[in-house]
């Protein structure tokens, strides 16, 4: 492992993208911008800032601040005013960062909405959470768009003709109300077209870890790579720039032969390839990721990147049908696709990246993700006769992470992917 | 039957007959006959009915069923129910069953429509998108698709065309269904010592797995029978039990806590059934529309609804003026986000009211009661004490 760790132009770009956002949700009263609160699953960014308001996303407030190990103190704070131990830590999160001042990741404070856009997505606790939210902040409109789950596999005409009449009806006249700017069909449109080349760019760099060494890790270092898609810069031209310098520097690496970076600089034997399921635990990020580059293990390919928007199966946003576009988009994120959906998915990514082994991280905050998720390892482990991998973390709750426990399960998934490639080999 | 008691002992049987026998024997006694099961909370079973069917309400094994091979499906942070239904697929108790509805209430019952897909239980598997959209042309005109589709897969199994007459006539023996319900609910209200709310739980829950001529039947009697004096009025606490929408309460837990000084005027245990507030109209010549417009306008009020513009809190305040109700004791399912979420809202507005409250956790098989019935005890008698 080098321990050489120079900063690539992507993450400096990255870095200033969202120092300038943070910066600018500061500034918002000032600047007289509105802001909206909504979710990464089906977040509508496009349409936000195509009424010049700045998004504010609860749960990347809540990683970050799980990151910044401020989590704990605030999910404390939640449970002393009211919230039961059992329920979704971002949630608790959220409001424990609320009652302490609402300050964001860089220090400033975030603003007061002036809007909550409950675009719902895949995750009922969605609704339970912007309930809360409703109360803390009174007086505060609220859009709520329903997106109808792909149960049948499939998205049905009446399903998007549902969505787009809420967007008309609903999502839009508030939008409209909030920033006293009319809805500008034409300037969606030039935004969706950013949004489109930045699917295509997120496509293409997800699909450069079928190169041997993968070039990045699509999990840990994933989860950065979709940060501006998922944090209000979907649609913008500096998304289209930001992706644009991510995928040549993947390239270069590539034709280097080069395999991902890691916290401690580049991981230099390449021992598993492995897809997960399930997003990481942000508490103990470094030392997680820490337990899998020691044993050469690069992810491959993970759900967790897909929660916002799944573009690897063809869907991209068509600016010429922008409201169905945006209805589409919604039902097609991760959350949103039924079991069986999840499987094929899954079994695609094990298959088309090489995969040596499938493992859960499941989460305990998170429904969504963890119901069902033992049925899917089987019907992999059954379909594809991949070895399977499961260990247990929360989200934000720092004491939901047992780094002992985890690193037990781990060495012993290591050890049999270890043993399986020795009787293949043979 | 001469006694509530004898009703309500015949009821626990049927309630908690995990063969679903009564069910089955319906079934068999007619050819085109489809049972099709559902998850709590509500589903318009009058479609179902419509369509020479019975809608059977699936609540979990309770603590009827030793869960074995369900625990494998689930972590241990995930509510019992679902472990429990999974175990009753793979014991095949749903053997017969022609299909399942997954009504929209929550991540886990969402995903659980997901599992029986994957284990190609049932002829059919729908999970039902209730619309969080209350406008007629818009969530309506969806609900209504939806509806459509349960339709649909009921007619591929025995082709029986649903006329406005059947759907009428359906819809007729629902509303007189929820009016016994609901008058059984108002006399307890003033005389809550004619029968326990473990009676009534049972009476109700029966209705869920048996056609529902045959339960208006049981109903009659009950509410025939539950006007006459029987019994003495106890000095015990006038509560409302709130928080158990979906995964059911053991009934030793509801039997604890009246044993513990309370009368539960008010609950929500078997929302379903009570979910439409009043009658739906029987003289339309669309009376899908009908149905449709029911749930749009007359929903009673759960936590997988969001109540933009309608507050839960006000709509508990109502409940408890309406049930003059003495105190509320928010039990929750563990690991319920939903019911768990609200908590915190409604338990505010307590405070700020000045209205008691207790809270716990409890599984549908929960077996010890001790705590909570020291725990209700205790807060019978601060109230009898102090209020």
């Amino acid at each position: 492992m080098s321990k050489e760790v120079a900063k690539e132009r992507s993450m400096i770009i990255q870095k200033e993208m969202m120092t300038r956002l943070f910066r600018d949700l500061g500034n918002a009263r000032e600047t007289g911008k509105k802001v909206v609160y909504t979710f990464v699953p089906g977040n509508i960014s496009e349409l936000i800032l195509s009424f010049d308001m700045l998004p504010v996303y609860p749960e990347i407030n809540a990683l970050q601040s799980g990151m910044r190990k401020k989590s704990g103190g605030y999910i404390r704070d939640a449970e002393q005013h009211g919230h039961s131990e059992d329920v979704c830590t971002y949630v608790k999160c959220d409001v424990g960062m609320m009652l302490n001042g609402n300050i964001g990741p860089t220090g400033e404070k975030i603003p007061s909405p002036d809007l909550l856009l409950l675009s719902y997505t895949g995750c009922f606790t969605f609704l339970k959470w912007f309930e809360t939210l409703e109360r803390l902040y009174p007086g505060v409109p609220v859009a709520l768009l329903h997106t109808p789950y792909q149960e049948a596999h499939k998205i049905t005409p009446e399903m998007t003709a549902y969505m787009v009449k809420q967007l008309k009806e609903e999502v839009i006249p508030k939008m409209e109300k909030v920033s006293g700017n009319k809805y500008d069909e034409e300037k969606l449109k030039a935004i969706l077209r950013n949004s489109s080349q930045v699917e295509d760019y997120i496509v293409k760099i997800f699909d450069t870890t079928k190169h041997r060494p993968s070039p990045i890790d699509a999990y840990f270092a994933g989860v950065y790579y979709i940060g501006p898609i998922n944090s209000g810069f979907r649609g913008t031209p500096e998304a289209v720039d930001y992706y644009a310098e991510l995928y040549k520097e993947i390239l270069t690496r590539i034709d280097k032969k080069l395999g991902p970076i890691t916290p401690e600089g580049e991981m230099e034997e390449e021992r598993f390839r492995l897809v997960v399921e399930g997003p990481p635990n942000w508490t103990h990020f470094r030392e997680f990721w820490k337990l899998f580059y020691d044993m050469g293990a690069v992810i491959v390919a993970s759900s967790y990147t897909k929660v916002g928007g799944v573009y690897d199966m063809g869907f991209r946003v068509n600016p010429d049908k922008p409201l169905e576009s945006l209805a589409e988009y919604c039902m097609n994120c991760y959350t949103n696709l039924n079991l069986e959906q999840r499987v094929e998915l899954l079994s695609k990514c094990i298959t088309d990246y090489h995969a040596d082994g499938f493992l859960v991280n499941s989460i305990k905050s998170c429904n969504s993700f963890s119901a069902g998720q033992l049925m899917i390892m089987q019907q992999l482990e059954r379909k594809l006769e991949i070895p399977v991998g499961f260990i247990e973390s929360d989200l934000v709750d720092p004491r939901y992470f047992s780094y002992s426990n985890i690193k037990n399960r781990l060495e012993s998934f290591f050890q049999m992917l270890e043993q399986r490639k020795m009787i293949v080999t043979r | 039957m001469n006694t509530l008691k004898e009703i309500a002992a015949l009821c626990e049987d049927l309630a908690f007959d995990l063969s679903f026998a009564r069910a089955r024997e319906w079934k068999s006694q007619e050819a085109g006959r489809v049972v099709v099961g559902h998850m709590p909370i509500y589903f318009p079973r009058e479609i179902i009915h419509a369509a020479n069917g019975l809608a059977v309400g699936i609540l979990g094994g309770g603590d009827k069923k030793l869960i074995i091979k369900g625990d494998a499906y689930y972590q241990s942070y995930i509510c019992h129910m679902p472990r429990s239904i999974v175990e009753l697929v793979l014991d095949k108790h749903f053997e017969g069953f022609d299909g399942f509805i997954f009504p929209s209430i929550c991540d886990v019952i969402r995903n659980l429509s997901g599992m029986f897909q994957l284990m190609g239980e049932g002829k059919f598997v729908k999970y039902l998108d209730l619309p969080q959209n209350f406008k007629a042309h818009i969530g309506g005109t969806f609900y209504r698709h939806e509806l459509q589709t349960v339709m649909d897969e009921v007619f591929k199994l025995n082709g029986v065309v649903i006329t406005a007459e059947r759907l009428n006539h359906s819809i007729g023996l629902f509303n007189l269904n929820r009016r016994l319900i609901c008058q059984l609910y108002d006399i307890r209200q003033d005389f809550p010592w004619r029968m326990t709310a473990a009676d009534l739980y049972h009476i109700v829950r029966a209705g869920y797995v048996i056609p529902v001529e045959e339960h208006n039947g049981i109903l009659e009697q009950a509410v025939r029978l539950i006007q006459q004096e029987t019994g003495d009025p106890m000095d015990k606490i006038r509560v409302l039990v709130m928080g158990a929408f979906c995964e059911q309460p053991p009934a030793g837990l509801i039997r604890t806590i009246e044993l513990a000084g309370c009368y539960i005027v008010e609950d929500d245990f078997l929302l379903g059934a009570r979910w439409i507030q009043g009658d739906i109209g029987t003289g339309s010549a669309d009376p899908l529309e009908a149905i449709t417009s029911a749930y749009l306008e007359k929903s009673t009020f759960s936590s997988s609804v969001y109540d933009v513009g309608n507050p839960k809190e006000a709509r508990l305040l109502d409940l408890i003026r309406k049930r003059k109700i003495d105190g509320v004791i928010f039990a929750a399912p563990s690991f319920c986000d939903p019911a768990l979420l609200d908590h915190p809202i409604l338990q505010k507005e307590c405070n700020d009211k000045n209205i008691r409250f207790i809270s716990f956790l409890y599984s549908e098989n929960t077996g010890q009661f001790k705590v909570i019935k020291e725990q209700v005890g205790t807060f019978s008698d601060s109230i009898k004490l102090w209020d």
